[in-house]
């Protein structure tokens, strides 16, 4: 490699080849950012460990969740007797709605553990490479690019379901505690809702898509053995939860469930 | 072939960079992206420009030394290293971007050349075994089952160019990170430091600041030397094992 051309004189030879020699030196040796620590939490590995189990415990609830909305396809004396139950679960050893309170508490830790580790680690990820390619190619899958934005939009719409079915706060119509079969319908007849729940329903379904066969990865049970198994699963429970969920607006919207 | 070439230039890693454009004639589609860019640097040198720095040392796809990212994939096209593409997989009158890695643990020295010493402390954390040295074991002393062998081969292969790093969207090293533990980590050679090597490995890659995985499967589409995406799940399998295992 050349040096840059030389000038007339001999220090601004000087100063020239010095100039050229550091820039092609590297700079000392950047040094790691932190000291190295073998802390479970402090670990990206530790951290999506917690992400997969809390979603997993999250998807345990949504399959337990879509079987009892279906049941909204039996009339409302079954749907309603199903939500009672929910408060009596597990009595007579556990007392009335504990069994319900018990399921909340441990789906809000998943919750919050699931939003901790999401934010933290996609913090680093930002961090971890900031400047972007000139020339940018798609790359992956819509589900894959999808996860963070996704996972925004379905925080969001747990608060607003929350508010709408479970408190009733702002239901439209009147909300009557222990009739969750006219409250849905009642969610259902307005347009908001419907787009809302849909929309979050479709978020949900892509979610778990990469979400589920991500956690197998993260917990160590893929291989190129299972993969397609897992893939095949991860479809699955993506397209039975949406399906599923969605089922039951498009039921009031035609009709069938009044 | 007549091509025109958006190269990353930057004048060390304290400056601003960007990308300039130049013009490059006479390239033959039997010359390697490298030989391209030396076509290049060439004429840069007789007009008294400076040449573009770029890093290469085997050019022929052993050595991991060659990177660059060319029409934003990692070592272009073609699934092998840039030094082992060649200009038949463009076309004449072509306009190639041609950028360094791009990863806050990868940061520019000059033009596409990146620190890459990030990746040496993650070996020196752990990517070693502890044997005696001297005059080489006898091959059967130590038995390996076959399917072991072939298990660490593949993961002997990785060239440690930092093309899984490159292409991810989280500047991740865990492709890299995981070729290097699942290569020792299935043989009885490593056995011994198998807990410690995973751990310590894992400690330093996020010590670096490369990002988490989100499973994008991007490294292992770029990775020139074929290492599986499965092996990231083969790595936490052992990480979590690890864990159990050392309080």
């Amino acid at each position: 490699m050349a040096l840059a051309p030389s000038k007339d004189t001999a220090a601004a030879k000087d100063t020239a080849a010095k100039g050229s020699a550091s820039d092609r030196e590297a700079a000392p040796a950047r040094p790691p950012s932190r000291t190295p620590t073998r802390g479970f939490w402090s670990s990206t590995i530790g951290k999506k460990t917690v992400m997969a189990v809390s979603g997993l415990v999250m998807l345990a609830y949504l399959v337990a969740h879509v079987a009892g909305n279906l049941k909204v396809f039996f009339g409302p004396e079954e749907f309603n007797a199903y939500g009672h139950w929910l408060r009596v679960m597990g009595a007579p050893v556990l007392h009335h709605q504990w069994g319900l309170w018990i399921a909340r508490i441990a789906l809000l830790a998943a919750v919050g553990a699931h939003a901790v580790s999401a934010y933290q680690l996609s913090r680093r990820d930002i961090k971890a490479r900031p400047t972007r390619y000139a020339h940018r190619r798609k790359g992956s899958s819509y589900a894959t690019r999808t996860m963070r934005w996704g996972g925004i939009i379905l925080a969001l719409f747990i608060v607003w379901h929350v508010l709408d079915l479970t408190t009733g706060t702002v239901h439209p119509g009147g909300f009557e505690e222990g009739r969750p079969y006219q409250n849905v319908i009642d969610t259902f007849s307005t347009w908001y809702g419907n787009t809302i729940y849909i929309v979050a329903m479709l978020a949900v379904g892509l979610h778990v898509r990469h979400g589920f066969w991500s956690a197998a990865q993260t917990l160590g049970v893929g291989n190129a053995r299972r993969e397609r198994a897992l893939r095949l699963t991860a479809n699955l429970l993506a397209l039975v939860l949406t399906a599923g969920f969605i089922a039951v607006p498009v039921g009031v919207m035609t009709g069938v469930v009044n | 072939m007549k091509l025109n070439l958006r190269v990353w230039r930057q004048k060390n890693s304290g400056a601003e960079g960007a990308m300039v454009t130049y013009e490059v004639d006479g390239v033959s589609p039997d010359m390697s992206f490298l030989e391209m860019l030396d076509t290049l640097n060439e004429d840069l040198i007789l007009r008294g420009e400076d040449p573009v720095a770029f890093d290469h040392d085997c050019r022929e796809g052993i050595c991991g030394a060659c990177s660059l990212v060319i029409d934003g994939d990692a070592h272009g096209p073609e699934r092998t290293t840039t030094c082992q593409l060649h200009m038949r997989s463009f076309r004449d009158g072509d306009t190639i971007d041609v950028e360094p890695w791009r990863a806050s643990a990868f940061p520019v020295v000059k033009d596409l050349v990146v620190d890459r010493t990030a990746f040496d402390r993650i070996i020196q954390a752990g990517g070693y075994v502890t044997a005696p040295t001297g005059s080489a074991p006898e091959a059967h002393a130590t038995a390996v089952p076959k399917a072991d062998a072939d298990f660490a081969f593949e993961h002997a292969e990785c060239i440690g160019c930092g093309a899984c790093v490159a292409a991810c969207p989280n500047g991740s090293a865990m492709l890299f990170t995981s070729a290097k533990v699942n290569h020792l980590n299935v043989l009885p050679q490593g056995a011994p430091e198998r807990e410690t090597r995973v751990l310590d490995m894992v400690a330093q890659m996020d010590a670096e600041g490369f990002g988490g995985c989100t499973l994008t499967g991007e490294c292992a589409t770029a990775c020139p030397k074929g290492i599986p995406l499965p092996s990231i799940a083969a790595m936490n399998k052992e990480w979590l094992r690890a864990r159990r295992k050392v309080r």
